[in-house]
């Protein structure tokens, strides 16, 4: 090709904690093409984006924008230098117009004097041109829909004069009309020759609106092709089919399925509906689904933080209606949550604040027993740290979510939910984990795990439930395939029919 | 429910705030006029909008440091500073005047900026660094000044006591630095950047905005405004007095901007509303103070009505948040409900 | 050695040493001025005038680590010196009365302030401000300005007196008795499932009510523990002092600057109830410290000041060495 690229990435490298993320990666975009970038959760992909933006720099390789060899310490210095990012947390002002956070920091002037005829009027050109005049230069933020946040997000981007924006699962929120919507404005974006990084797990987007796909895995370049060059089947062989070799303990023996320990009927809420789900004794349920497809929703709904609106709960056979998480708890429900730093510790406390904060909490499960018994569980789980006294702050990431899951075996639940146990922690806090997931099985507690990286769910589940847009599409036993589970999740299983499978008539 | 169209939006804060006002002179017009008196008589009208002025310089300083999510417990030490320097520099002679204004909005603008540097870059708790700095000065005034010093040629205490028809001369004074502040935040960079640092400091950052800068700006002109409001005292007294800051200054000023509606935690309100909540605190004063009620009931309903107002406002703002739809919603309970499980 | 540090850690909360480092710097000050001081009599006599402060330490302490302020104290100790003074009006028999009106005040008074904080959301900033004025002005409008009445000469007995004729000692006041006990009341409470949770409510609150915690519950007792801690220290400084209208004024401002002295952080979940006690005590000392030194006692707000900024910016740059990334961006939020 003879135009100089937008971007080129050239053999990039980056561990955290010495663990490689990403390993000698490539990836060149080129002017006005809407490039995919695809892989599995823990592929590496959102590393590389954060590299783009900024957030992290590369421990080796080069970037060149436009032909210019970069690098970048602080977001800033991306986006001075033609590189949007449009992350799934918005970087927006919710008290501030359209228009202001548009333009903020770089308020058009007259005189000295911030124009804010200029400033509307410039917005709503660069609206009309991305195709949705009908949203508002004037209309506050925080009163918008996630779509056009989204849209803030991306003008915000072009008035920056940005080259290259790249988007980290932009429908994992949308609903249908604004997915639309969002084509439309990729296709605008196209038109006036900028490039689209776009990271998504959705196939049908993909080849709808991109024009090449680079496929990692493993912290590696697969392969970058053209869309027209591969289909679907291709693309998601290409994407998974990891060996799943050793690196999950087998069944414990003498696990022994049992009764049902939860039990929940046609649960739903605003974000899930029509949720059927039984685990058993001894039973490792497994939650898959893309992001946004309500898998963490379905765990907040089962502990009481949004609780079901609709439908029935069941612990160990016994009706409880759950609508606080105090409620849960005492029904024998634990959650191990996604995001430990901000639901999970209380960082400046100490080890032994963390693990007995549940029992401190809920005086229908504390008891002096069970404090005693706090030591022995911290010492199963292997946690590493200078005493108890160490404040949680500062441990590793995996020895910080084996503080959380002791404070919740401390509490001695029936049903245990772990939404992503392992993200963001080394690989050996990840096998010892995986081991612990399967000896809590061995003692008849029922586990629902949600996980994004499939092989996991795999790997433990002894049944995997797949959900699609806030329902379930389908459910695998144990031993599916990485297709399979995919073909549910993406809802490729549907194609022919309607996206949702389910619109009213 | 609410409707999600533009049209049915609810009423802005601002409209709010000053509908409550409207609501506050009716209600004690009518109280006063049941009592056989009349608010609206020009002594009255007189009382209120001198009320407004103190209170009214230093509360709209302290609204640009609360957009910035930061905070002020020192001008009331600062005016009570102010009321000394700007006296004892005048002497008595109407030609020092220009340089003792000059030098009181230096003095205060400097404490300002000591205040937002000790926050920026000591990074010391906006609350514990202005209480700090407002006792350093206490001491210095309570040891350097025993009693009144200095002294306000008659011209200048003009600016505490002439009126034009039943506007004092401080109040419209007052209400051009309002009207200035309101320009300042809506016309500037920086002021609009002061939304922007109380909102979300890491976006302002991200956004290319110098976030110390602004920051410090706040505090430099939050300290001047006090300093104004030093000048009115000594124009009153017609001399400096230490003893100013005994009336806790800071904390009407506060609570008149927490009362126009500007969120404590910053990046949401302004300055119109500020001044809607120095009148309204001033009516209620001059209300009571007609009726002859014990000007110490006024303390209490001052209180109670702060209270209410923020718990008000808190509520509208759970009520935003909580309409906001996250998700498509599943489709509605009807079909759930028919549908066979 | 690492035994006894975690040990101490255990007992002061860790990184609120510093406290105690700057109590013996003020004491050996004090001893290089008046050697005299430490002899029991002139001891005891400064343990007499420092308890209120360390008791309302306390009090403010639960309130702060929760994460919430209490600006109310210092008017409810006004308040709960008049009420004692107009009710009591120097009969004797109303003495035990008047105390339990007292204390049912005061716990109201912190059952509001936790109440409207919590369940109306309205910053306790704010909540404890609102209340200040209208324990001010309420408590005045009853009075018609100043205060009327007198006290009982038992109600002074706990601010006065105390156990007479110790050896060495002389007098040990009741008023040290007091503070001690609620001193390791506050300790032992700190260590039950209460002070945890009210802990770890102040340190990540989502955290907190996700682990079953009943973070509201929690907080609103934390202000009536405030309002607790003002009674008993209204009861000691009208004990000691005797009435006025200016009693309390002011207070909650030393008592913030006590309890962030001694290391516990505004926003909450960090720092040890010893240690913002000492930081009372502290700052009693400090001014005793200025009184051997004839330095004006006009002087002292500004020494109180520069300490204060200088000990809480130390503070920060202490918290932001270790792990620097780790380091949480709410250093200069504004509690709410």
């Amino acid at each position: 090709m003879t135009t100089v690229p937008v971007l080129a990435m050239r053999g990039i490298d980056k561990a955290f904690l010495g663990v490689p993320v990403l390993t000698s990666v490539d990836l060149t975009v080129e002017p006005g093409e809407v490039h995919a970038l695809v892989g599995e959760n823990g592929a590496g992909k959102s590393t590389l984006m954060k590299i783009l933006a900024g957030v992290h720099s590369a421990d080796a390789g080069t970037i060149e924008l436009g032909g210019r060899a970069v690098s970048f310490t602080h977001p800033a210095q991306a986006q001075r230098a033609g590189v949007a990012s449009v992350f799934q947390e918005f970087n927006l002002l919710p008290e501030l117009s359209v228009a202001e956070n548009v333009h903020l920091g770089r308020e058009p002037r007259r005189l000295g004097r911030i124009d804010r005829r200029a400033m509307t009027a410039r917005t709503a050109d660069t609206l009309a041109d991305l195709g949705v005049p009908d949203l508002s230069p004037t209309a506050k933020v925080g009163t918008l829909s996630v779509a056009y946040q989204q849209i803030t997000e991306i003008a915000k981007a072009l008035s920056q004069g940005a080259d290259l924006i790249c988007m980290d699962e932009p429908t994992a929120a949308l609903a249908d009309a604004e997915v639309a919507l969002l084509y439309r404005l990729v296709e605008r974006l196209r038109e006036r020759g900028v490039a689209v990084l776009y990271v998504s797990h959705r196939l049908r987007e993909i080849f709808d609106l991109c024009d090449r796909i680079t496929v990692l895995k493993d912290g590696r370049l697969v392969e970058t092709a053209a869309t027209t060059a591969i289909t679907p089947d291709e693309l998601v062989t290409k994407m998974v089919g990891r060996r799943i070799e050793a690196q999950f303990p087998p069944r414990s023996s003498g696990t022994e399925t049992g009764e049902v320990r939860l039990r929940v009927r046609g649960g739903g809420n605003d974000y899930v509906d029509g949720i059927d789900l039984e685990v058993r004794a001894g039973e490792i349920v497994g939650l898959a689904g893309l992001q946004g497809s309500g898998r963490t929703e379905i765990a907040e709904a089962v502990f009481g933080i949004t609780p079901f609106t609709r439908g029935s709960v069941a612990v160990d056979g016994r009706p409880v209606r759950i609508t606080r998480p105090r409620k849960a708890i005492a029904a024998g429900i634990a959650l191990v949550t996604e995001d430990r730093k901000a639901q999970g510790l209380a960082l400046h406390q100490s080890v032994r604040a963390n693990a007995r904060m549940v029992l401190d909490a809920n005086a229908r499960v504390h008891s002096r027993e069970r404090l005693a018994r706090i030591r022995g569980i911290l010492s199963s789980l292997d946690l590493v740290s200078r005493g108890d006294d160490q404040e949680v702050q500062f441990l590793s990431g995996g020895n910080q979510q084996k503080v959380v899951v002791a404070k919740w075996l401390a509490a001695e639940p029936g049903v245990i939910v772990l939404d992503e146990p392992t993200r963001g922690i080394d690989v050996g806090a990840k096998h010892k984990l995986y081991s612990v997931i399967r000896s809590l099985a061995a003692e008849g507690l029922a586990v629902l795990l949600i996980a994004s990286e499939l092989i996991e769910v795999i790997g433990l589940a002894d049944r995997i439930v797949v959900l699609h847009d806030g329902r379930i599409a389908g459910e695998l036993p144990s031993g599916a395939s990485e297709q399979e589970v995919m073909a549910y999740a993406t809802g490729r299983h549907l194609e022919g029919t309607s996206r949702e499978g389910t619109e009213p008539e | 429910m609410i409707a999600f169209s533009p049209s049915a939006r609810p009423l802005g804060t601002t409209a709010l705030i000053y509908l409550a006002l409207a609501g506050v002179l009716a209600l004690g017009g009518a109280a006063v006029a049941l009592d056989g008196g009349n608010l609206f008589a020009t002594a009255n009208l007189v009382d209120m909008l001198t009320r407004t002025s103190l209170t009214g310089f230093l509360a709209i300083g302290m609204t640009l440091v609360i957009l910035c999510r930061s905070l002020d417990l020192s001008v009331g030490y600062v005016a009570a500073l102010s009321s000394l320097v700007g006296a004892t520099m005048m002497d008595g002679q109407a030609a020092n005047l220009p340089l003792a204004v000059g030098a009181v909005l230096l003095v205060s603008g400097l404490i300002g900026a000591a205040n937002g540097a000790i926050i920026a870059f000591l990074k010391v708790n906006p609350f514990i660094a202005t209480l700090g700095t407002g006792l350093i000065i206490k001491g210095y005034l309570d040891t350097e000044y025993k009693g009144p010093a200095g002294d306000v040629p008659a011209v200048f205490q003009q600016f505490g006591y002439t009126r034009i028809a039943f506007v004092p001369v401080s109040a419209i004074v007052m209400l051009a630095v309002a009207a200035a502040a309101i320009w300042f935040l809506r016309a500037t960079r920086t002021g609009h950047h002061m939304y922007a640092v109380g909102g979300d400091v890491d976006v302002a950052r991200m956004s290319g905005i110098r976030t110390t800068r602004v920051l410090l700006t706040a505090h430099v002109l939050c300290g001047m405004t006090a300093g104004m409001a030093g000048l009115l005292l000594a124009a009153r007294f017609g001399t400096g007095s230490a003893e100013a800051y005994t009336n806790l200054y800071e904390l009407d000023a506060i609570a008149a901007v927490v009362l126009g509606g500007t969120l404590l935690l910053g990046g949401k309100g302004g300055v119109a509303g500020t001044v809607a909540g120095v009148a309204i605190l001033a009516v209620l004063d001059t209300v009571f103070n007609v009726m002859q009620i014990d000007p110490f009931a006024k303390d209490v309903l001052r209180g109670a009505v702060i209270i209410a107002a923020v718990a008000l406002y808190a509520r509208r703002q759970l009520d935003r948040t909580a309409r906001r739809p996250r998700f498509a919603a599943a489709q509605g309970i009807e079909e759930a409900q028919g549908r066979p499980s | 050695m690492t035994r006894v540090r975690a040990a101490a850690a255990a007992l002061f909360g860790g990184g609120t040493g510093t406290v105690f480092a700057l109590l013996v710097l003020i004491f050996a000050g004090i001893f290089a001025m008046n050697p005299g001081f430490f002899e029991g009599p002139s001891l005891m006599a400064f343990l007499k005038q420092a308890a209120p402060l360390v008791i309302l330490a306390a009090g403010q302490y639960f309130v702060i680590v929760s994460g919430n302020f209490d600006l109310s104290v210092g008017a409810l100790v006004g308040a709960q010196v008049v009420i004692a003074a107009r009710l009591i009006d120097g009969e004797e028999p109303r003495t035990v009365p008047v105390l339990l009106v007292m204390l049912a005040f005061g716990l109201l008074v912190g059952l509001v302030n936790g109440l409207v904080t919590t369940v109306l959301k309205v910053q306790s900033f704010i909540t404890t401000l609102g209340m200040l004025l209208v324990l001010y002005g309420a408590i005045r409008l009853w009075t018609g300005g100043a205060p009327t009445g007198a006290l009982s000469e038992s109600f002074r007995t706990a601010g006065r007196r105390g156990i007479e004729n110790v050896p060495i000692l002389g007098q040990i006041p009741w008023a040290l008795l007091i503070m001690l006990a609620v001193g390791a009341g506050a300790i032992l409470l700190m260590r039950t499932r209460f002070g945890r949770i009210l802990m770890a409510s102040g340190d990540n609150e989502l955290a907190a009510r996700l682990s079953g915690g009943r973070v509201d519950t929690v907080r609103t007792a934390a202000f009536v523990l405030s309002g607790l801690s003002a009674t008993i220290a209204g009861v000691l400084i009208g004990g000691f002092a005797g009435v006025s209208a200016q009693v309390g004024e002011g207070l909650e401002f030393t008592v913030i600057t006590a309890v962030v002295l001694g290391g516990v952080v505004l926003g909450g979940g960090r720092g040890a109830v010893l240690a913002a006690m000492a930081g009372a005590l502290a700052i009693e000392a400090l001014f005793t410290l200025f009184n051997q030194m004839a330095l004006p006692a006009t002087l002292r707000p500004t020494v109180q000041g520069a300490i204060i900024i200088a000990a809480v910016a130390y503070a920060a740059r202490q918290r932001a060495r270790p792990g620097a990334t780790a380091a949480p961006a709410t250093a200069t939020a504004t509690p709410s």
